[in-house]
């Protein structure tokens, strides 16, 4: 196991290592800099901008010093949003993302599970019909429509909730659904069909032909077994659902990291560039590196044992 | 066949509830209209709301608070909020004693009388030092990171040898604090417009404590500031709050409380915020209403739509060294053959001004009246486009083709752009029969194109950064650091720098419309197409908000009435 973990981590921060350079070089190639403007900077004062920053250097040198940085933990001072730290910029916006995008994986688990669950047992009954027409519509509307569409109906018409903001907890509700269709529709399909191929499997017969009752059949072999394939989807969800939350934070007026990255491309601000894309770059990996250290949990068939046999 | 019927009988539900939902939602906006129209008739006099809170929305965050380091529109709202500099520009425009009680304007000798009272929101007096203190902040070449609109003060004398380094020796510079109320400014040039540049936050006094520490700007507990508020809350990327000083010298005529600012990049969200009633204002210049939106907002908020025209240009800039656009008489066909009316009608539909000339209407010319209504445009050029299409010919035979080479227009990615660009492309197709690519670039790709003269024509806009002539007008001399156009003409250069050198008012002015013309008229070096307008939507019960020539915000004197 713990070989396992450790060979993993190799391997992630070999990724990260491309990552951040493939990143570095990509970004310096984009025509523009920090310091572009409609109205032009006298050429004295815009030289001296890029040598406080370090950005007459030539790339590769830059780079290396970047590397450097990094290692000792560094991330740097933003170009643009003058004197404040890159690390401060992500502490402060992430917070916004990381609530909302926490709240919506518990939503969208519990609600998918609990739909998936729900057409399994009443298998091609009404409950069934309507969770998988609400599935499809879920899987095939976007999440950008899905979020307009709420905000339309449940703030500008009937004024349930606020249309933008981050306040308090009104202001979950929207983007929390709007965020959370697509992968509830996906659990619940997952769970339904998993479902399904377990009730009909030897084992839930041979549990049935021993007498044990109903719930215990439900909680020790249906859903345990049935519920595999989620855990393996909860890795890319969680990525999904911290990144694409761009769109999302954007319609509703949530000023989380997904904002930052974007706003960071446009105006070139290179320190911000990096220290986001590394972080992002960071979590996806952890995420994918916890469900697969959670499936070992889940499904006892499956060994982490670093490639050698048990 | 069970499964379909009841899927349809779900979706059929679906639809039904949409229905109502969106029916029951329309009434409820006619009634909140016919009521507050009731209201507004109702009462006679101004009673002023309990609540004095304007709730607004910046599309951008500020990238600092630091007057030396500021260099947007959004920045400018709230620092207008939270500084104020020797002169204020009052709602008609015109300079108003700020933390200067008085001046007096001797050539290029400004001297500036402090008021006494003026206080920093710590309570320490704001002095004439603090002037001195935050100008050469600006100026030094130690500052880190460098002060980008440093160049804002190179009027005063050596203040551009300071700042590039030619002399070291700031007592040199022409800017002194004889005693603690008096501030001594000495310019190179006369320069006009220079009392309302002291306005401009580049000009804003600093402080002496932010000297230690480089974050103070960032940061609510740390930001001392001498305007009529001060800055209580800002949480990175969600609101910035700004609340009333105590020490401000003026504050018995500032009325709000404090000022809310959300901080949400959608125009669209914006909007439906505001008429969800969550914001007293919204559009320009801290947002925009999306364009297709402004045919509904005009409307059905008829009493809130505001229009302003403001000092900005909208243009399309002809190569002068790209092919076919190095012939002039292709350059004016290309601008004649475009029907402006139309298209401020029809495509941008916010009640944009057709431009035949370069310098925009809000701008003051030698008379005190608009420089605009001086020297009308409309004698520079017209629209025709048989016209057009007889200088297309002549043009293409001077230059020997048969047909014209391929044309590409480019412009920065934007909704907007793109339908103006769709549509004068189709006119030129109409009217000339010629074929233009229309091209969206990313900003910097496309800033790094037009810069670098790698285009053929290419969306511009300019903006006033003073009231005069000149911000418009330096620009095209040649080789000059904005002129990307490639225009060069010796007798337009020698006309601007003489109105640079002179403090003669009437002899400015006739060198600016001399230029202008052979500018436009005489070269078509580009092809203006309209002056900018400031659009907005305000809620009745918001008044004294001051949107000023160029188009900025002074939300200080507002109030809000009982509503």
């Amino acid at each position: 196991m713990a070989r396992y973990i450790a060979n993993k981590l190799f391997y992630t921060l070999i990724s990260l290592f491309i990552l951040i350079s493939a990143t570095f070089f990509l970004m310096k190639a984009i025509p523009g800099d920090p310091f572009m403007s409609e109205k032009k900077v006298p050429p004295a004062i815009q030289e001296r901008l890029y040598e406080q920053y370090g950005l007459n250097k030539p790339v590769y040198e830059q780079y290396f010093k970047y590397l450097g940085d990094i290692a000792q933990g560094d991330f740097g001072i933003s170009m643009k949003k003058i004197n404040q730290n890159v690390t401060d910029i992500i502490k402060d916006t992430f917070g916004a993302s990381l609530k909302l995008g926490l709240v919506s994986i518990v939503v969208s688990v519990i609600v998918g599970v609990a739909l998936g669950l729900l057409a399994a047992l009443y298998h091609r009954k009404l409950i069934d019909n309507v969770a998988m027409v609400l599935a499809v519509l879920g899987i095939a509307v976007p999440s950008f429509v899905v979020a307009s569409l709420l905000q339309f109906v449940f703030s500008s018409k009937l004024h349930w909730f606020p249309t933008m903001g981050f306040k308090g907890p009104m202001y979950y509700f929207l983007p929390v659904a709007a965020l959370s269709a697509q992968p509830i529709a996906f659990i619940a399909r997952l769970t339904r069909s998993s479902m399904l191929e377990v009730l009909h499997a030897d084992y839930i017969k041979t549990a049935k032909a021993k007498g044990l009752r109903w719930y215990a059949i439900l909680f020790r072999h249906v859903i345990r077994n049935g519920i595999l394939p989620v855990v393996t989807y909860l890795g890319p969800m969680t990525a999904n659902i911290v990144t694409g939350s761009v769109v999302i934070e954007q319609i509703f007026g949530i000023g989380g990291i997904g904002k930052q990255f974007v706003q960071a491309i446009t105006v070139r601000d290179y320190p911000v560039i990096m220290g986001i894309t590394i972080f992002y770059g960071a979590l996806l990996m952890i995420a994918r590196l916890v469900t697969d250290i959670a499936y070992g949990f889940v499904d006892p068939r499956i060994k982490l044992t670093g490639g050698k046999g048990d | 066949m069970k499964k379909s019927k009841s899927l349809l009988l779900l979706l059929t539900l679906v639809l039904a509830v949409g229905t109502l939902l969106a029916a029951c939602g329309s009434n409820d906006k006619n009634n909140g209209a016919s009521n507050s129209g009731e209201n507004a008739a109702n009462s006679g006099e101004e009673k002023l709301a309990a609540d004095q809170t304007l709730r607004i929305n910046l599309s951008a965050e500020p990238p600092t608070f630091d007057p030396a380091q500021a260099q947007d529109s959004q920045a400018n709202t709230v620092l207008k909020l939270m500084y104020e500099g020797l002169v204020r520009i009052d709602a008609d425009g015109k300079e108003a004693p700020g933390v200067a009680e008085s001046w007096d304007v001797d050539g290029t000798k400004y001297t500036f009388h402090l008021r006494k009272d003026a206080k920093w929101s710590n309570g320490d007096p704001v002095t004439a030092n603090d002037f001195v203190f935050a100008w050469e902040r600006v100026l030094s070449p130690n500052t880190q990171p460098a002060a980008p609109y440093a160049y804002q003060l190179y009027y005063i004398k050596n203040g551009q040898e300071y700042n590039e380094g030619k002399i070291t020796d700031f007592s040199q510079v022409g800017v002194k604090a004889t005693d603690e109320n008096t501030l001594e400014v000495e310019l190179t040039a006369p320069t006009p417009y220079f009392l309302g540049l002291t306005a401009f936050y580049t000009f804003y006094p600093v402080h002496s404590s932010v000297a230690d520490d480089a974050a103070w700007a960032t940061d609510p507990a740390k930001m001392i500031v001498n305007g009529p508020f001060t800055l209580t809350t800002w949480t990175k990327g969600q609101t910035i709050e700004v609340s009333k000083s105590d020490n401000y010298w003026d504050k018995d005529s500032i009325k709000l409380t404090k000022v809310n600012m959300s901080l949400v990049e959608s125009g669209a969200t914006e909007l439906t915020s505001y008429r969800n009633d969550e914001l007293d204002r919204a559009g320009h210049p801290n947002g925009e209403i999306p364009t297709d939106q402004i045919p509904i907002v005009q409307k059905e908020l008829a009493d809130e739509y505001k229009v302003k025209g403001i000092a900005s240009t909208y243009y399309y800039q002809f190569n002068a060294n790209a092919k076919p656009f190095d012939n002039v008489k292709i350059r004016k066909a290309f601008s004649m053959a475009v029907d402006r009316q139309t298209l401020v009608d029809k495509v941008t539909m916010g009640g944009q001004i057709p431009a035949y000339g370069y310098v925009p209407p809000g701008i003051l010319g030698a008379s005190g009246e608009e420089f605009r209504k001086e020297h009308d445009d409309k004698s520079y050029f017209q629209e025709n486009v048989e016209e057009a299409k007889k200088l297309l010919e002549e043009g293409m035979q001077e230059e020997g083709y048969t047909k014209l080479p391929d044309i590409t227009l480019i412009y920065n990615t934007g909704e907007g752009h793109k339908k103006i660009a769709t549509a004068i492309s189709d006119m030129w197709k109409t009217n000339l029969g010629v074929d233009v690519k229309i091209e969206n670039q990313e900003w910097g790709v496309f800033l790094k194109n037009r810069q670098n003269l790698d285009y053929q024509i290419a969306r511009g806009a300019w903006s006033a950064d003073y009231n005069d002539p000149m911000t418009f007008m330096d620009m095209w001399m040649t080789n000059g650091g904005n002129n990307d156009l490639g225009y060069a003409n010796a007798e337009y250069d020698k006309l601007i720098n003489e109105a640079k050198a002179s403090s003669d008012a009437t002899q400015r002015d006739t060198n600016f419309a001399k230029a202008e013309e052979m500018f436009v008229k005489d070269d078509m070096a580009l092809m203006p197409i309209y002056y900018y307008t400031s659009v907005s939507l305000e809620k009745t019960y918001l008044k004294g908000v001051n949107v000023d020539f160029s188009g900025a915000v002074d939300y200080t004197h507002a109030y809000i009435l009982e509503h």
